[in-house]
């Protein structure tokens, strides 16, 4: 070939700064499993928020004042004052949301597949750690409007530190720098919320994804598929992931702007849940809110504080509750990753976890009734019995018997050996000259036809019956 | 020169000592750093004493005033409300205020100087919301068991009329009496006492 001035630029660069073998390691040469499913677009969902959060975030502090007299004011300035401000903010705000939606259903994943067991435990730890930083990040930034809702929450959360024996009032002096939540606390925040935690999560997206692709991803049966390779050194079960991933996931990026785009222009507010009504009066110290509630990505969490009725122990259980997460892969002993080859009791108890941490999450957004106390004890109880029993009921776990690979294990010619073998018996089929019988009242259009897949045993009768008819108009 | 090899143990008494100085170099640079974010002086200059005219206060009405950027409670309490806190002991969690933050002054069931103007700091013990103000006796959303007091709408938790925590809710403790006096009988003076000693 030919060198152009162009490749000669292009190698000029290659030779100095490794762009292409970057591109191959991590995308075109980047081998992952064929059998992702529809649970494996939220990886790349979640660092499409990421990039929406830190464009729009840098647009929103051109016009926001981290300024206690000025900060509500600011927010009612972008909203009505600033060309597409509303719109900027909107994303942002819905962004939040729409993270730990992604987020949730990414590990969630993570458990039903067992992506955190050996040899992925690290990718899990960095994952739970990006979770308690996205919480940091989402916590310091709903302070930023100084609304109510901020002002209170941000009370309620930060006087959790000061349960800690000892140490704990000089540390919630120290994270709001005044008495009370105030201009210290907001301004501090605001540095948090737009460039220390944001740095963390950045970093830590990128350490998640080289410890993924140094052990590779994991898939819907739980298989690895760096056991079984072909010839030539790529796995037998795998595909790069650029163009087939990639293509895979503009479809996700599609769907999910769909729906994104439908929040941000129809429900901003989503009825409360995505920005509260109460934050839509400025920050009174004197008054809190009739009904305070974290935004509904916290309230699980919020709930088991909640339930219960000791300060210093709710705060260790709603720290527990987080960190049993870190734990997951040393608690869970059973060597099958997939739910799909693991036993009923498994399921059952993934069944109740699930409908525990909804039922938390719905508890903590509405008000503190006996009712609903007893309740949040009693999903607490599921929630925690979920994990910390774990090494007991994993181990009496049934499994069924994983395969090796995903791909049957039949070589070429044993193949072509029994397709030869039918060979002698469809030609039999075809020549032999039978009296055609046609069903009387059989109509083409019965609803049952339509609902039929093909098999390939029709498939195999329509073009026997097809050569036979071709044969006899032959004769 | 001679060629003796390399000491590696002077190699290593190097690194160790460069470690140790180095570690000890960032641990004095954290601690400006760190410091920094303790309350400015201005902030802590800001909790002048606050001066309540308390005469306009009619039996049974709550006033908020803001003191240290904190609510400050003053309640003109009920004959049948100073009844009520009488026979609440076994129900609340510290009735004689032992382990609570009082000044010594308000150190009494009553938790005040005189017993019907009540003066405490409007936020929970528990997590710092602010109580809501419920005088009224069995209210539906509150029960049947409930004789008055301030309710935290945050985590639930009770106190009564006196700022003391019932038993079996999140508040580890009873309410925060500020420090306070007279001026003269309709006056008071909140975040200043002539005793500041906490009992």
């Amino acid at each position: 070939m030919k060198a152009t001035r162009l490749s000669e630029c292009g190698n000029w660069v290659l030779d100095r700064f490794p762009v292409s073998k970057f591109w191959n390691d991590h995308m075109a040469h980047y081998y992952a499993p064929k059998n992702f499913n529809f649970w494996y677009f939220f990886g790349s969902l979640a660092l499409l928020v990421l990039v929406n959060q830190i464009i729009t975030g840098i647009l929103l502090t051109m016009n926001y004042k981290p300024d206690a007299k000025l900060a509500f004011d600011s927010i009612e300035y972008i909203m009505r004052d600033v060309p597409w401000g509303w719109l900027v903010r909107y994303m942002h705000s819905t962004g939040a949301s729409a993270f730990f939606i992604v987020i949730y259903l990414h590990m969630f994943r993570g458990i039903m597949y067992g992506s955190f067991k050996h040899p992925r435990e690290l990718i899990w730890i960095f994952g739970m750690l990006l979770f308690v930083a996205l919480m940091a990040e989402a916590f310091m930034g709903y302070l930023l409007p100084w609304g109510q809702m901020s002002y209170w929450g941000a009370q309620v959360i930060i006087s959790l530190f000061s349960a800690i024996p000892v140490i704990g009032d000089d540390l919630s002096l120290w994270i709001r720098g005044d008495y009370v939540i105030a201009d210290a606390t907001l301004n501090r925040f605001f540095a948090f919320h737009v460039i220390a935690v944001p740095l963390v999560l950045v970093m830590l997206v990128f350490m998640h994804i080289v410890a993924l692709h140094e052990v590779g991803s994991n898939n819907p049966d739980g298989i690895e598929i760096k056991e079984s390779k072909d010839p030539w050194g790529h796995p037998v079960d795998g595909i790069p992931f650029h163009p087939y991933y990639t293509v895979k996931d503009i479809v996700g990026v599609g769907v999910f702007l769909l729906f994104f785009a439908t929040v941000i222009f129809y429900m901003p507010e989503m009825g409360g849940y995505f920005l509260e009504h109460a934050n839509f009066i400025p920050a009174d110290p004197m008054k809190t809110p009739e009904h305070i509630a974290p935004v509904w990505y916290f309230t699980p969490f919020y709930s088991v504080l909640r339930a219960i009725p000791d300060k210093f122990a709710g705060v260790i259980a709603m720290g527990g509750s987080i960190v049993v997460l870190f734990l997951l892969p040393w608690l869970d002993r059973c060597p099958v990753k997939s739910i799909r080859y693991r036993g009923g009791i498994f399921k059952k108890a993934l069944f109740l976890f699930v409908v525990s941490f909804i039922a938390l999450g719905y508890l903590g957004t509405q008000p503190v009734t006996p009712i609903a106390t007893i309740l949040a004890r009693l999903f607490t109880t599921i929630y925690f019995g979920f994990f910390l029993l774990m090494p007991i009921y994993t181990r009496w776990e049934k499994t069924k018997t994983v395969p090796k690979s995903l791909t049957k294990d039949h070589s070429f010619e044993e193949q072509l050996h029994a397709i030869e073998e039918q060979i002698p018996a469809l030609i039999k089929e075809i020549t032999e000259l039978k009296p055609v019988t046609t069903e009387i009242g059989h109509s083409a259009f019965k609803s049952s036809f339509f609902n039929r897949r093909p098999n390939p045993v029709g498939i195999r009768n329509v073009a026997t019956r097809l050569a036979k008819k071709l044969i006899e108009s032959l004769d | 020169m001679k060629n003796k090899g390399v000491d590696k143990s002077k190699r290593q008494f190097l690194t160790s000592a460069l470690t140790v100085v180095g570690a000890v170099g960032s641990g004095y640079l954290a601690i400006p750093f760190l410091a920094q974010m303790q309350p400015s002086v201005k902030a802590m200059a800001a909790g002048a004493p606050v001066e309540v005219d308390i005469s306009k206060i009619e039996t049974g009405q709550l006033i908020r005033v803001a003191w240290r950027g904190k609510p400050v409670w003053i309640l003109n309490r009920t004959p049948e409300v100073l009844a009520t806190l009488k026979t609440l002991d076994s129900e609340l969690r510290d009735p004689l205020s032992n382990e609570s933050n009082q000044p010594a002054s308000s150190k009494n069931p009553g938790r005040s100087i005189k017993p019907e103007i009540f003066v405490a700091v409007g936020l929970c013990t528990h997590l710092g919301c602010s109580p809501t103000f419920r005088p009224e006796i069995a209210p539906n959303d509150l029960g049947e068991q409930w004789k008055g007091g301030f309710f935290c709408p945050c985590h639930g938790s009770w106190f009564d009329l006196a700022g003391r925590v019932y038993q079996g809710v999140p508040a580890p403790s009873n309410l925060e009496i500020p420090p306070y006096r007279y001026i003269t009988d309709t006056r008071i003076i909140v975040g200043d006492s002539s005793e500041e000693k906490k009992a």
